[in-house]
C-alpha cells in the first residue's frame, strides 16, 4: 500500500466514524461538532485528490461560517433529549422505510450507471507540476460555466433577502440608535444657553 | 519550497524517501514554531514596556537585563498553576478548546513567505488557506465558553462568534482587492506583484480596503477597542473566565500568534512583505536588497499599531461593533471594490505594466 492509500483509508474511516457521531450523538452541540470534523476529514479527502481549492473553501465555508452559525444557534436551545426521543419507536417502522427506499434508488442509480460498462479501475493519474487546480476551476467557472455560476449566486442572493423579509419586523415602540441623527446633532438642539443679570440680595458678600 | 534539499538526502540516505520529507519539514515546521512563540513571548514583555511608556509608567524591569526575562517568568509562574476544571464543565472539550484555538494560529504561518523563495508550503492557494485558518480558529473561543458551563463565558463565546462572522467578511472583501491586483493567491506571487520601490505596494491604491483590513484583524484577534468577548467590566473574563494556569496561557499564545500574524499578513498584502521600499537607490546592500529583515521591520510597525491602539482606545459598545462590521466596513471594501474595477478596465495603477 502506498502511503496515499494509508492516508486515504485512515482519514476515510475517521469520517465515517464521524459521520456516525453525527446522527448518534446525545447533544446536539457534540453532533454538530462530529459534523465539524467529518468536515474536515472530508477536506483532507479532496487535498488527496489535489482538488486544493474545494477542500480549503469546504473548509472556509462550511467549518468557518456555517457551522460556527449552526453551533451558536445549537448552543443557545435547551433540547431535552428524553422529549425529543419520545416517539422514537412509534415513527421508527416508518423511517426504516425510507431509508430502505433512498437505499434501493441509489442502489439503482449506480446500477443503471453502471449498466452495460466494464468497470475500469480509476488510475489515479499524478497532476504535472505547475498545474493549479484553482485555476483550473476559476477559468472554467468564468468562461464556460459563467451565465449558470452567476445564476446561482444571484439565485443564493435572493435566498438571503427572502430570509430577511420573511423576518424581519418592526415593533413599536424599539429604541435604536440612529448614528446618522447623533453624527449630526449640534450643540444648540442639546443645550440652551440663557443670559441672565447677576441678582445679588442685599446683605449677601460679594466674592 | 518545493522538495527536499540534497543534503537531507545525503545525510539520510538509509531513510525511505517518504520520511526523509517528513523528518525534514518536521524540522522546519519546528524551528518556525520556536521562532513564532519566542517572537509571541517578547511581544507580550514589549507590550507592557510600550504601554507603560505611553502611561508615563516603566512596566517589569526587574527579572533579567532591562526585564528582558520576563516571559520565561511568566511561563514558569503559570507553568506551576493548577489547572482547574469546574465540575459542571464539559471536561473534554474544557481541555481541548485551548488547543483548537492555538493549532489554527500556529498552522497559519506554514503558507507565510519569510524572505524570498521562502515558504514552508509554498501552495497555490495559500491565502485561501490562510482565510480557512482563521475562521477555524474561533471554535477554541466558541467550545471554551459553552464547555465552561458559565453564563459569563457563554456570553463570550456568543460575542465571538457574532463578531467572527461579521469581520471575516469584510476582511475577505478586502483581500479581493489585493488577489485582483496580484492576479494570484499565492503569497510569494503577490510581493513579487509589488516589487519596485515603496510606491508600487498595493496600499496606495488600497487604502480604505488597509484600513478595513487592518482593524478587522483587530477585531478577529479580539485585541482592545474590540474586546468584548471578555471584556471585563461586563462579563468578567468572557470565555476563559474558568481557566487557569497553562490552559490560560495557551489561549493567550493564540492571540499573540494571530496578532503577529495579523500584522505579517498586513505588511505582506498591502506593503511588499520582505521587498526593500528603497529597491534600487544608490544605498548600501542590505538596505535595497529584499529580505527577511524588512518583513520583520514591518511587522513590529503593525504590532506596535496593535498595542498604541490599545493603549488610546476606549473598548467599542457591542452593537456599535456590529454595526461597524455588516454596516460600514461591507459597504467600504464593495465600493472600493467597484472602484478598482474601473482601474483595471482603464489600465490605471500599477498593474496595467
Amino acid at each position: 500500500m502506498s502511503i496515499t492509500e494509508i492516508l486515504f483509508y485512515a482519514f476515510s474511516g475517521v469520517l465515517l466514524v464521524s459521520a456516525i457521531g453525527v446522527i448518534t450523538a446525545r447533544n446536539p452541540v457534540h453532533a454538530a461538532l462530529f459534523l465539524v470534523f467529518s468536515f474536515f476529514n472530508s477536506a483532507v479527502l479532496w487535498i488527496l485528490l489535489e482538488a486544493e481549492f474545494l477542500a480549503i473553501v469546504l473548509v472556509l465555508v462550511y467549518v468557518g461560517a456555517v457551522m460556527v452559525l449552526f453551533l451558536f444557534v445549537v448552543m443557545m436551545l435547551d433540547i431535552k433529549v428524553a422529549e425529543v426521543r419520545e416517539g422514537f419507536t412509534r415513527y421508527a417502522p416508518l423511517g426504516i422505510l425510507i431509508a430502505l427506499i433512498v437505499v434501493a434508488e441509489i442502489g439503482s442509480v449506480v446500477y443503471v450507471k453502471t449498466l452495460g460498462q466494464e468497470v475500469t479501475p480509476v488510475t489515479q493519474v499524478a497532476a504535472e507540476a505547475g498545474y493549479s487546480n484553482t485555476g483550473a476551476l476559476g477559468e472554467l467557472l468564468y468562461t464556460k460555466y459563467l451565465y449558470p455560476f452567476e445564476l446561482a449566486a444571484v439565485i443564493l442572493l435572493l435566498a438571503i433577502v427572502a430570509a430577511i423579509v420573511l423576518t424581519m419586523r418592526r415593533r413599536a415602540g424599539l429604541k435604536q440608535q440612529d448614528v446618522g441623527a447623533q453624527v449630526s446633532v449640534r450643540a444648540k438642539d442639546r443645550i440652551r444657553v440663557v443670559k441672565m443679570p447677576p441678582v445679588i440680595e442685599a446683605g449677601e458678600k460679594q466674592s | 519550497m518545493s522538495g527536499v534539499p540534497d543534503f537531507v538526502n545525503t545525510l539520510l540516505p538509509f531513510l525511505p524517501e517518504w520520511i526523509r520529507a517528513v523528518v525534514f519539514y518536521g524540522v522546519v515546521a519546528l524551528i518556525l514554531f520556536v521562532s513564532v512563540i519566542l517572537t509571541m513571548a517578547f511581544l507580550t514583555l514589549a507590550e507592557r514596556r510600550v504601554i507603560g511608556s505611553i502611561q508615563a509608567r516603566i512596566g517589569p524591569n526587574r527579572v533579567g537585563p532591562g526585564g528582558l526575562l520576563q516571559p520565561f517568568a511568566d511561563v514558569l509562574k503559570l507553568m506551576l498553576k493548577e489547572i482547574v476544571v469546574p465540575t459542571a464543565s464539559n471536561k473534554f472539550l474544557f481541555i481541548i478548546a485551548p488547543l483548537l484555538a492555538v493549532i489554527p494560529a500556529l498552522a497559519a504561518w506554514a503558507v507565510v513567505p519569510l524572505w524570498p523563495g521562502f515558504a514552508v508550503a509554498d501552495i497555490n492557494a495559500g491565502l485561501l488557506y490562510l482565510l480557512a485558518l482563521s475562521s477555524a480558529g474561533v471554535y477554541g473561543v466558541i467550545l471554551a465558553g459553552w464547555a465552561t458551563n458559565s453564563k459569563y463565558a457563554f456570553l463570550g463565546a456568543m460575542r465571538a462568534a457574532a463578531q467572527m462572522v461579521a469581520y471575516e467578511i469584510a476582511m475577505g472583501f478586502a483581500l479581493v482587492g489585493v488577489v485582483m491586483a496580484a492576479g494570484s493567491l499565492n503569497l510569494g506571487e503577490i510581493i513579487e506583484k509589488q516589487s519596485g520601490g515603496y510606491f508600487s505596494y498595493f496600499f496606495w491604491w488600497m487604502i480604505p480596503l488597509f484600513v478595513v483590513y487592518f482593524i478587522s484583524g483587530v477585531a478577529e484577534t479580539n485585541r482592545a477597542p474590540f474586546d468584548v468577548v471578555e471584556g471585563e467590566s461586563e462579563i468578567v473574563a468572557g470565555f476563559h473566565v474558568e481557566y487557569s494556569g497553562m490552559a490560560f496561557a495557551v489561549f493567550f499564545v493564540a492571540e499573540y500568534v494571530n496578532m503577529i500574524l495579523i500584522s505579517a499578513l498586513t505588511a505582506i498584502f498591502f506593503f511588499g512583505g520582505w521587498l526593500s521600499p528603497f529597491e534600487g537607490y544608490p544605498l548600501p546592500g542590505f538596505i535595497t536588497a529584499p529580505g527577511f529583515h524588512w518583513l520583520f521591520l514591518k511587522l513590529a510597525f503593525f504590532l506596535f499599531c496593535y498595542l498604541w491602539f490599545r493603549a488610546t482606545f476606549p473598548r467599542y459598545r457591542y452593537d456599535q461593533i456590529m454595526r461597524l462590521g455588516w454596516k460600514v466596513f461591507i459597504p467600504v471594501t464593495l465600493v472600493w471594490l467597484a472602484v478598482l474595477g474601473v482601474f483595471f478596465a482603464y489600465d490605471i495603477g500599477p498593474w496595467s505594466k
